[in-house]
């Protein structure tokens, strides 16, 4: 048992997003820390708060500014069972958006609550 | 003058600076984050009506549609292309972009 566990070694990672897509380079380059997380097997968990909230958004048309729509690929996570995505409630109420507004499902938390969520992870990572 | 914002009203202060700074007959032209600004029901949508009283207000539509608020643009908000752009800064006498 013990020793399984140490072959086994999985830790609970959670994604912090608070940047807007396109305008800063942060949302893409969480999206791929992301994804080469997830095929080492962790616990992953992302958390949406103050204009992260905006990646989700749907209805996103890059083709004017030439750049590439990223916001499709949350839609991926599933596939790399990456399904635990928090979005604070408050965020999304400041900008006029419900979950309904969003490409994937999602779980929408108080602050509290996601301050909850942050404080049972082993490895924060912000962006 | 036309002035230029390219930061979300909710992460920065630089649109509430530009529009302090604002007088009355200028437009201002929302690009890049600074397109949040224009949707409606927002925290911000109040200061933004306000506004419009004084001064005409843009955005660019590639930035907006980019960001999926094709949708929420409040009324009132004109936008225009890379085009239209252009012919903002031809038609004014300065540009100031608010950083």
């Amino acid at each position: 048992m013990a020793q399984e566990t140490q072959d086994r070694v999985s830790k609970k990672f959670l994604y912090v997003n608070r940047k807007a897509p396109y305008g800063t380079i942060y949302a893409l380059e969480s999206l791929e820390v992301v994804l080469i997380g997830a095929a080492f097997e962790q616990d992953v968990s992302l958390a949406f708060v103050d204009d992260g909230v905006y990646q989700l958004t749907k209805g996103q048309d890059t083709k004017g500014l030439e750049m590439k729509n990223f916001s499709p690929t949350f839609r991926a996570l599933e596939d790399y069972d990456v399904t635990k995505l928090y979005v604070e409630a408050e965020a999304l109420q400041a900008r006029g958006l419900t979950e309904a507004d969003l490409v994937v499902p999602v779980e929408v938390v108080s602050a509290q609550r996601m301050a909850e969520i942050m404080d049972g992870q082993d490895v924060i990572l912000s962006f | 003058m036309l002035h230029t914002v390219n930061k979300s009203p909710f992460d920065h202060n630089t649109f509430e600076t530009c529009l302090k700074f604002a007088r009355q007959g200028s437009a201002v032209l929302l690009i890049e984050d600074g397109v949040y600004a224009a949707a409606a029901g927002t925290a911000v949508s109040k200061q933004v009506q306000e506004a419009l009283k004084s001064v005409s207000i843009y955005a660019l539509k590639p930035d907006v549609e980019a960001r999926g608020m094709q949708n929420r643009v409040m009324d009132g908000v004109r936008l225009v292309d890379y085009g239209g752009f252009v012919d903002l800064v031809v038609e004014h006498n300065a540009v100031q972009s608010w950083l």
